[in-house]
């Protein structure tokens, strides 16, 4: 099955992330920062990381840029979902090299729209 | 709202626009037509009628005809159609039209998202095809909604239904808490209320028409008429591509469907022409 790894450091974001993701057909693994998502995926690389940007310890985007330099770390997609919904933030996410971006609030369709826009439907 | 009233409802439908409406379902009929009713200074729907019955008024039939045209869009929508048009149906266009405008009509474009979308495709391609001129036009039957699409403005939820990230940043700029598609983009569009059942003998000259998802909520007369008024809209060799669950309800008109795409139609007048 396929795997995604949800890093936010709020356990209700990941709860109703879980719940939209598993109905996707994923299997979900959970991370509260970006360093022990580092730690996660330095042991098996997910298909697809759900990224929350502001988290205590490790952000998302400082976890990104670590991410890309692991061996195979250019492998999983990244879909940030964050309530930064700035032009500038959003660019500099890209450019970092996130595939997709969900802007918090999210729902289900908004959810399922992103990963099928980034290849994973 | 009383049984008679929702039989009221559905019967100007019908006869104002050729929709389909189910006099039983009471609870879409309160969704659509309570906004009415509030803006037009009633205290409810089952006021709104009483008014309705007592004033006989063009206007405020009209605020309940389109009220309960309101269709459900997204960008993209059925992206295999927006990937048959980048694909095979602009490039086509481009090719064969080099010295003429090509003009594409999103017919019942209701608040916008699908013509904004064309326009993304085709400023996308601008590079590789810098001889096409394309002209993009949208109408809808009502003007509320109408004023939406023309102000390019949409809600973070809107734009994040169908809306590549990347399209957003290259397209849009962020107001406040709503995004706005560019004025680049936006010039590239004409908009104008029609309805699609009434006269259109001066619509002519389209090479594409979107029309999706809008034939299969009529009346069978009503789905007819529209057939005809958008083949005669065509140009030779012209296509109108219907919603994907549409195929079925234009057999032995004046369009004959296509292989590429589901939905996807041209003038049957162009078979015998090519005989």
């Amino acid at each position: 099955m396929r795997t995604c790894l949800i890093v936010d450091d709020s356990r209700v974001i990941r709860k109703v992330a879980r719940r939209i993701l598993e109905d996707l057909g994923f299997d979900v693994a959970e991370a509260a920062d970006g360093a022990e998502a580092l730690s996660w995926c330095r042991s098996t690389m997910p298909e697809v990381v759900l990224l929350d940007w502001n988290m205590p310890v490790m952000n998302g985007l400082e976890f990104l840029r670590g991410l890309r330099m692991e061996p195979g770390g250019q492998g999983p997609k990244v879909i940030f979902c964050t309530v930064e919904n700035e032009v500038g933030a959003i660019r500099e996410a890209l450019e970092s090299g996130a595939d997709e971006y969900i802007m918090k609030p999210f729902d289900s369709e908004i959810m399922a729209a992103k990963f099928a826009q980034a290849g994973l439907t | 709202m009383r049984p008679e009233d929702r039989d009221l409802v559905a019967q100007l439908c019908a006869a104002r626009s050729g929709q389909k409406v189910d006099p039983a379902k009471d609870y879409l009929m309160e969704t659509r037509l309570g906004p009415v009713a509030r803006r037009e200074g009633y205290e409810s729907t089952t006021a709104l009628m009483a008014g309705l019955r007592a004033s006989r008024e063009d206007r405020l039939i009209w605020a309940i005809v389109e009220a309960m045209a309101a269709g459900d869009t997204s960008f993209f929508r059925d992206p295999e159609a927006f990937e048959h048009f980048r694909l095979v149906l602009a490039p086509e266009l481009a090719q064969r039209r080099q010295d003429q405008p090509i003009r594409i009509w999103s017919a019942a474009c209701a608040t916008g998202q699908e013509v904004h979308s064309l326009a993304m495709v085709v400023d996308e391609m601008a590079g590789q095809w810098p001889e096409a001129r394309f002209e993009l036009y949208g109408s809808d039957l009502s003007e509320r909604v109408l004023e939406k699409a023309q102000s390019g403005l949409y809600t973070q939820f809107e734009v994040q239904r169908g809306l590549p990230i990347r399209s957003l940043i290259r397209h849009f700029e962020k107001a406040d808490d709503m995004w706005v598609i560019s004025p680049q983009l936006r010039q590239t569009i004409r908009w104008r209320r029609l309805n699609l059942i009434g006269d259109m003998s001066r619509v002519r000259g389209f090479d594409l028409i979107f029309c999706r998802n809008v034939i299969s909520g009529m009346i069978d007369p009503a789905r007819h008429r529209v057939i005809e008024n958008l083949a005669a809209a065509l140009n030779p060799g012209g296509k109108v591509l219907f919603g994907a669950d549409e195929d079925a309800l234009t057999s032995g008109e004046a369009l004959r469907p296509m292989e590429g795409a589901r939905g996807l139609f041209a003038l049957a007048s162009d078979d015998r022409a090519a005989a």
